[in-house]
């Protein structure tokens, strides 16, 4: 035996990785620019000094959490893709606690963080009820309530937390993760706490589904539902949980850019892609806790480190997206790799 | 030489596992070859390499007489070589012809060419007196018509040899009737059929010869018009195999189950049983006899809380226990060994030790305080393992992994380690190779002299005959008739499955 099955995991991704870079480099290649130049700038703009570290972590912190989320439902069974919309309730109701009380920080900051996962479980809630109860595919209910949320957001920060403006006011500072000492340690960038709040939250996800009975029972459903029912399961239940809990690691991702990142919330003309990326890095991930940390750093560093590759090697923006969107699709298409992994090993079936 | 396939020292090893040793297996033109062996012992391995799904480790592979390298099922067609797998692989919403030249759809300027193909369909059909409706939906057709479909659909590609991997597992006994004509107008057509079945039975009546394989390893091959049932069990098991089940007489005394004038629909919402009444006591067996599709399963997922009732009692100890959810039914003492061990006995990705603590995970020792214990877990796991000679590598290895028999030992290990009152076997020996159900049938008997109940669900008489100290007839959603079985015989039960309920072994 060549590989195990563990290490075929591990590969994998790994494979997908650097076949979107080779491909990348590709393009750059066709197109007339140094593909080592680039991808030296766009390492540079990512780890190049202490600023961009942190730039680079800042924007870890909230894909984790959301590839967090969408892992947790993958691995439950149910393909959460409005994890988008999530990310919207939790950032506006985080920022919401945030500008509407004056409280010491020992409460008034956790009481925004769980503010925001309460919304995001809610908007988790609707379709994992509408499934549950009704059959309805949450494909379909998630995608159109990214739609709702969106639009519900903007209308609340237009006209419930301001006059017509187009952003809320600054949060309280006893409601922020913003930290001084980590801002300084990295030339002031916005680095902030959260990433310790994701890092956590991994290891939660790592611990309700693989050591606790609840987690048991939610992989159970997710694998089999006929199964599970014969085993006393309570598939419904198991359903409506998934998608809150899914929803609730999603809202925390909200509460990153709302508490940390930002500091408010401003209306927007579109979706944020924190949500929709965080379906890649799931996948990249193999819907493992530790998988999930560690390509949710890789997204992180893809997306700020692009930011040099215009300045510093000439490489226009467009084709920096196409690069990335490479490196997506092969990641994406990762289950064409495996298949030809399988062929390889001649095991098949 | 003669032979059209010749399998030569093949090895195919899995992690911790060698499932094929230095096999041989040479068939005849125009035989029928049975393979058998016990449950584990690589028999659908060594067809799957022959299909080529897996590459052996050794070993030399020839198609009529040609050294053939086959790396892939494509290759395999080519070479005329089709399978009918023992899970069907059939989209439940397409056609029968639809699913037939799935991935080999005739074209006429870019179009699947449906007319025609419905046409080939039908004339392959009736060619082998297969009876299939090539319009019909696979979801609305039975499960042996299903099968039909798998064995078309092998022709359609032009097979000339067939394996049928455990094809009459799935199908009551008309319809292994029927399908062992189908086999006998096949090979009479000049093809080859490698058949693996547990019925010896069913190899004495249509095969030609046999190859044992035990454990991995070639034994040898036999002419069946030279040996007879014992001597293929021993070569099988590699000891004598009794086979009909010693038992002394059944000592009833309480009832436990009882169940009045129930009423339950399907999830088409046609009325399936119609106001049954049944009573199951202390230390008895009471086996249900009856043709697949009146009311059983209905009856049986009632019972354990699967499916809603419509009216009726059912109780336990005097205790209702009509629609109560299936944990509840399960706290109540009841175990249940269900007929489709993949959609409701196990979750195949989860491994053997989790599956064997599918219901009782929550309790201590298997978790505290919402938080699982695997030491615990595991250790179980290996006990049943060890006591119910579950073939696995070890506890951590998936179901999925694991031999179709070796499943059901697993279910079957779970259930009845439950001490539960009343055991509902429904099929509990399907896919059983002789030895394991001589163990299971032990099992159910020594459970019944503890003073348990055991309601068993078997289409094959000799079961019933065998195991059940009462046996009950259902027909259409009743209990029609109670006989004993030393009171009755296989003909008199067919005719009071069939309905006739004048036969004389009737009466209430
Ligand atoms: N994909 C696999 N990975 C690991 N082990 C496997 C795999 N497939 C089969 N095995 C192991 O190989 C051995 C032979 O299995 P196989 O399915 O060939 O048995 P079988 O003779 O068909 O038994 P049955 O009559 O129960 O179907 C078993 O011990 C099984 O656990
Ligand atoms: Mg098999």
């Amino acid at each position: 035996m060549l590989f195990s099955n563990r290490m075929i995991n591990i590969l994998i991704p790994i494979i997908s990785v650097v076949l979107g870079l080779l491909s990348g480099a590709i393009i750059m290649l066709v197109f007339g620019y140094n593909p080592i130049e680039g991808y030296a700038a766009l390492w540079n703009g990512a780890f190049g000094d202490s600023y961009f570290l942190g730039e680079t972590l800042r924007q870890v912190t909230p894909y984790i959490l959301s590839g967090l989320a969408v892992a947790f439902a993958l691995r439950t069974g149910l393909l959460n893709i409005g994890v988008e919309g999530q990310v919207f309730v939790g950032w506006l109701a985080s920022v919401a606690v945030g500008i509407s009380f004056d409280l010491p920080m020992i409460i008034h900051l956790p009481l925004a963080i769980l503010a925001a996962a309460l919304a995001g479980a809610f908007w988790g809630f609707i379709p994992g009820i509408l499934k549950a109860k009704l059959g309805v595919h949450e494909v379909i209910v998630t995608i159109m309530m990214n739609y709702i949320a969106l639009y519900i957001s903007n209308d609340i920060v237009r006209n419930v937390l301001t006059d017509g403006e187009d952003r809320t006011a600054e949060i309280a500072p006893s409601a922020s993760l913003a930290s001084e000492w980590l801002a300084s340690m990295t030339y002031f960038s916005r680095l902030h706490y959260g990433l310790i709040v994701a890092l956590f939250m991994a290891l939660v996800m790592w611990f309700v589904l693989n050591k606790t009975t609840r987690g048991f029972e939610l992989r159970s459903v997710g694998f089999n539902q006929n199964a599970s029912k014969y085993a006393g399961m309570s598939v419904g239940k198991n359903i409506v949980l998934a998608m809150v809990i899914s929803g609730a690691f999603a809202g925390l991702a909200g509460a990153m850019e709302g508490l940390g990142t930002f500091g408010y919330m401003n209306v927007k003309s579109g979706f944020t892609n924190i949500g929709f990326d965080g379906i890649a890095v799931a996948l990249l991930g193999a819907n493992m806790a530790l998988g999930v940390v560690l390509a949710a750093f890789l997204f992180g560093t893809l997306k700020i480190g692009a930011l040099n590759m215009p300045t510093e090697a000439g490489v226009p923006t467009e084709l920096v997206e196409i690069v990335i969107a490479l490196i997506i699709f092969f990641v994406a298409s990762s289950y064409i790799i495996r298949w030809a992994f399988l062929r390889f090993k001649k095991e098949g079936k | 030489m003669d032979y059209v396939i010749e399998m030569l020292n093949i090895r195919k090893e899995f992690p911790g596992i060698v499932a094929n040793d230095n096999i041989n297996l040479q068939v005849k033109k125009g035989e029928i070859h049975a393979l058998l062996g016990e449950n584990g012992a690589g028999k659908s391995t060594l067809m799957n390499v022959l299909f080529g799904l897996y590459q052996p480790e050794k070993g030399e592979i020839r198609v009529r007489g040609e050294q053939a390298n086959i790396t892939d099922p494509n290759i395999a067609n080519d070479l005329g070589i089709g399978m009918v797998h023992q899970h069907f692989m059939l989209v439940d919403t397409f056609t029968v012809t639809e699913n037939i030249v799935l991935g080999s759809e005739p074209k006429r300027m870019g179009q699947v060419n449906l007319k025609r193909a419905e046409k080939e369909v039908q004339e392959l059909s009736e060619r082998y007196g297969l009876n299939v409706d090539p319009r019909a939906k696979i979801r609305d057709i039975s499960v042996g018509m299903q099968q039909r479909v798998e064995i078309l659909k092998t022709l359609y590609r032009g097979a000339e040899i067939l394996i049928l991997d455990e094809p009459t597992a799935v199908l009551t006994p008309q319809e292994i009737k029927e399908l062992i004509d189908i086999m006998k107008s096949l090979v009479s057509e000049g093809k080859s059929i490698i058949l693996i079945t547990h019925k010896l039975k069913e190899i004495m009546e249509v095969c030609d010869r046999c190859t044992v394989i035990r454990k991995g390893q070639g034994i040898g091959t036999v002419e069946v018009s030279e040996t007879n049932p014992t001597e293929l069990a021993s070569l099988m098991v590699g000891r004598e195999v009794s086979f009909s089940t010693e038992k002394t007489p059944a000592d009833p005394k309480e009832t436990f189950l009882s169940i009045k004038d129930l009423r339950v629909k399907d999830v088409r919402g046609v009325e399936m049983v119609k106001g049954l009444n049944l009573n199951v006591r202390a230390g008895e067996i009471v086996g249900i006899a009856g043709v697949d599709g009146n009311g059983q399963s209905e009856l049986i997922e009632a019972i354990t809380g699967l499916r809603k009732t419509e009216s009726g009692d059912i109780k336990l100890h005097e205790k209702a226990i009509t629609n109560l959810t299936p944990r509840k039914v399960t706290q109540s003492g009841i175990s249940h060994i269900p007929q489709d061990r993949h959609k409701f006995g196990l979750v195949l990705d989860f491994p053997v030790g989790e599956n064997m603590v599918l219901q009782s995970y929550y309790n201590e020792p298997f978790s505290k305080n919402g938080v699982m214990n695997f030491k615990n877990i595991y250790k179980k796991a290996n006990e049943l393992i060890e006591e119910y000679d579950v073939r696995t590598p070890d506890a951590y290895t998936k179901a999925r992994a694991l031999s179709g028999g070796n499943q059901q030992k697993a279910i079957i290990g779970r259930e009845v380690d439950r001490s539960p009152d009343l055991i509902i076997a429904a099929q509990p020996t399907r896919g059983l190779d002789v030895g394991a159900i001589e163990f299971i049938h032990k099992k159910l008997i020594e459970e019944r002299d503890k003073g348990r109940a055991v309601l068993l669900l078997s289409f094959e008489l000799e079961e019933i005959m065998n195991l059940s100290d009462r046996i009950a007839v259902m027909f259409d959603g009743q209990i029609v008739a109670e006989v004993k079985p030393e009171e009755t015989n296989e003909q008199d039960l067919g005719l009071l499955m069939a309905g006739n309920s004048t036969s004389k072994a009737g009466g209430e």
